[in-house]
């Protein structure tokens, strides 16, 4: 059978995050969320805060991925990011209080709080908790 | 000559001021292990982030971008990594001096500072600072560097600063250590690079096109810059320090046993003296 695995690689500024051959990967981008198996076309994109899932031999891992590019390539795809946290590193009180903090700051939108910071960061929280509760 | 005791009074604060020289120098030692893991850790991160941005550009000619091409103001905006402590020889003059005399007008120069002994020279050299984020190097983090980046970038897109420069010290290895001025905006087209690349990158494709892809990566690419400048910095000053020491304890133990060598001869002409004036008592008597 052809090999249908592909080099997975995620680092970030302070370590290598991951690394092994998988089957599939998943997370967020600036135009949706998309999936990537192996041959897919060479392309780089541009992270949005969402869930990174990573399928290996019918198990799948998740963690909170919210910024950094991706450069995929037939049988690698590298992952640059810049924050990326597994869930036993999300701290779920926190992340909750910076959901609601946020949600407020949309609603009530006050003088010199800038809207785009606040969804960005309304959907840094609301991933952070969806990956919690997985 | 200085008598035995003022010799003796000096050997000891010398030595004092020796062992103070040699338990710094260990902890930079040990410091510098640590920092330099960190940078070593950091490296395939940044080589990615500039093998993408090159990327990028080298597919995106004419492109109109501010980015690339650059905003309308004479101003300058340099951000300068120090360390917050002396006793690291010449580290932290060095930046500061390598900032002096890059050729800027002091009073068209903004400063984002990192590191209080660079940020006091500058003061001095006329220049202003716009940002202070001293207590950043004592432990560089990304986020740190994200906040800096994204300070300067607004600075630069709003028209404050018209081109963005990084002066820190590049960690070559544990003795060497180079004070680097680096152009950070506008981002410069690589021209030779068309051609260099490797095949597999000439099919790239960009989502989004590659002029919103330009918009998203440069600061991501300013940002991983000033961390990795952060964390060079880092090592080069534990180097530095380590190296400063060092010499300070070596020149310290050179001092020690010149006194010493000193001191002996005192004691021995004393004893002499002493010898000389018995004798001579004796001869008096009989």
């Amino acid at each position: 059978m052809e090999d249908t695995r592909f080099r997975l690689k995620i680092i970030t500024p302070d370590r290598e995050f991951y690394e092994n051959d998988v089957d599939m990967v998943e997370f967020n981008t600036y135009e949706g969320e998309v999936g990537i198996y192996r041959g897919h076309i060479p392309m780089s994109m541009v992270i949005s805060p969402g869930i990174l899932t990573i399928t290996n031999d019918g198990e799948s891992l998740n963690a909170a991925l919210h910024a950094g590019f991706v450069e995929v390539l037939p049988d690698k795809v590298t992952i640059l990011a810049e924050i990326v946290e597994w869930p036993g590193e999300i701290d779920e009180d926190r992340a909750k209080a910076a959901r609601e903090r946020a949600e407020a700051r949309i609603k009530e939108q006050p003088e010199g709080v800038d809207v785009a910071r606040a969804e960005l960061a309304l959907r840094k929280a609301i991933a952070r908790i969806n990956v919690v509760g997985k | 000559m200085a008598s035995m005791r003022d010799i003796k009074r000096r050997k000891t604060s010398i030595q004092s001021t020796q062992q103070i020289t040699k338990a710094m120098k260990l902890v930079s030692t040990v410091k510098l292990q640590r920092a330099k893991g960190r940078a070593e850790n950091a490296k395939p991160y940044f080589d990615s982030v500039y093998q993408t941005v090159t990327s990028v550009l080298s597919k995106t000619k004419g492109i109109t971008h501010p980015f690339v091409t650059g905003v309308d103001s004479d101003r300058v905006g340099i951000i300068v990594i120090t360390s917050n402590r002396g006793l690291a020889g010449g580290y932290n003059s060095n930046i500061v001096r390598l900032v002096r005399d890059a050729g800027f007008d002091p009073s068209k120069t903004d400063i984002y500072n990192i590191g209080r002994k660079g940020r006091d020279g500058l003061v001095r050299g006329g220049f202003r600072i716009a940002g202070d984020y001293s207590d950043f190097i004592d432990a560089p983090a990304y986020p740190d560097a994200m906040m800096i980046g994204a300070k300067a970038l607004e600075d630069y897109t709003s028209g404050k600063i018209g081109c963005l420069y990084l002066a820190y010290t590049r960690f070559k290895n544990t003795v060497v250590h180079e004070p680097t001025l680096l152009k950070l905006l506008p981002v410069d087209v690589p021209e030779e690079d068309v051609n260099a690349e490797p095949s597999s990158k000439a099919v790239m494709n960009f989502e989004p096109e590659e002029e919103d892809a330009l918009e998203l990566i440069v600061p991501k690419y300013v940002n991983s810059l000033i961390y990795g400048g952060m964390i060079e910095a880092v090592a080069s000053e534990n180097g530095a320090r380590m190296q400063a020491m060092d010499s300070a304890t070596s020149n310290a133990e050179d001092m020690i046993s010149k006194l010493s060598l000193q001191y002996n001869r005192a004691r021995q002409g004393a004893i002499t003296q002493e010898l000389t004036e018995i004798i001579a008592g004796a001869n008096a008597i009989s």
